[in-house]
């Protein structure tokens, strides 16, 4: 186990630091689109519904209703692919996955702030 | 093919410098010893034995540490003959993971994990017989016909039929190496390997 550790760290050169958040988290994930060969970063901001595994298999879910539509997405946490994850809001939530969140819509769907 | 001895530590994922998450298997490859270089003059044909991993010495017979001694190494649990080794070695040399390069392709030869007695479906890729309907029952995995009747009335040997599967020495060709480790003696090759965790894995340049 150790020695995959030792072989998962020579990858880890240039990886950014990620900041703690967790279920109930409101996050901004900007992300790098390539498009043939110019690249744009896209944020996508919801609602961090779980967090999943663990090293570098680490992913989240991120949710947000755009047009009505709810949106799901998940991202490696390691993903390249990722420029910055920004923690808008911390939430205060009891459960480490909130799938009953999917359910609820107008103004059920609110999430109460945690105080620090 | 010169190459060197190596054991399966397991499976992960790295992302490339693309941005895609690639499976990789991590392999301890060496260091290994020279025990015994084979000469055209005294044995007939060319090559160099290579030993890896630490073995206890209570369980090394007396032939075998004498021809530890003899190459001035500790006892070794696994030994391989390679051939066509560009460089002469001497006994008590040391091969280690960085005669292969990184982004080469490798072969990779190792015993395969051990499947128990198996059907002609999982051991050779049969479809088994039929379609599931049209009355059609318990025969889903069947082999089907073994062969024709009165003529030759008997069913040809090496007919592919069930039974003891896995087990076998598999070797796998091409296999991308992804990163090369020395400090570790870790090797990083692409996709996967033969083999149970921990097995003996013979790797070719």
């Amino acid at each position: 186990m150790d020695l995959i550790k030792v072989a998962q760290e020579a990858f880890n050169e240039g990886i950014k630091e990620v900041p703690e958040f967790g279920a109930g988290d409101t996050v901004s994930v900007h992300y790098k689109i390539k498009e043939g060969t110019k690249e744009r970063i896209q944020v996508f901001r919801g609602v961090v519904i779980q967090v999943k595994g663990h090293g570098n298999n680490k992913r989240f879910t991120v949710r947000k209703v755009s047009n009505n539509v709810g949106i799901e997405r998940i991202f490696p946490i390691r993903s390249p692919f990722i420029d910055k994850i920004e923690v808008n809001r911390k939430g205060k939530v009891r459960r480490a996955r909130i799938y009953y969140f999917r359910k609820l819509t107008g103004k059920k769907a609110r999430i109460k702030e945690k105080r620090v | 093919m010169p190459g060197l001895i190596g054991k399966k530590i397991g499976m992960t994922s790295v992302f490339s410098a693309d941005g895609k998450n690639v499976p990789c298997t991590v392999i301890e490859a060496g260091p290994c010893v020279v025990t015994q270089v084979k000469k055209m003059d005294s044995d007939g044909y060319e090559a160099v034995q290579l030993a890896f991993d630490e073995k206890r010495e209570k369980s090394t017979n007396k032939p075998e540490a004498g021809h530890f001694k003899k190459a001035g190494t500790s006892p070794k649990a696994k030994l391989v003959e390679f051939k066509e080794f560009e460089d002469e070695f001497n006994l008590g040399d040391i091969i280690s993971v960085d005669i292969i390069e990184e982004d080469s392709f490798v072969d990779i030869c190792g015993i395969s994990k051990g499947k128990g007695f198996q059907g002609v479906v999982k051991r050779y890729g049969f479809s088994g017989v039929g379609g599931q309907t049209h009355g059609q029952q318990d025969r889903d995995r069947a082999p089907g016909s073994l062969g024709a009747s009165s003529t030759p009335s008997r069913v040809f040997k090496g007919m592919r039929m069930a039974g003891r599967t896995g087990g076998e020495r598999v070797k796998v060709d091409n296999l991308r190496v992804l990163k090369v480790i020395p400090e570790s003696n870790l090797l990083l090759i692409k996709g996967s390997v033969p083999g149970a965790k921990g097995s003996y894995l013979i790797i070719e340049k």
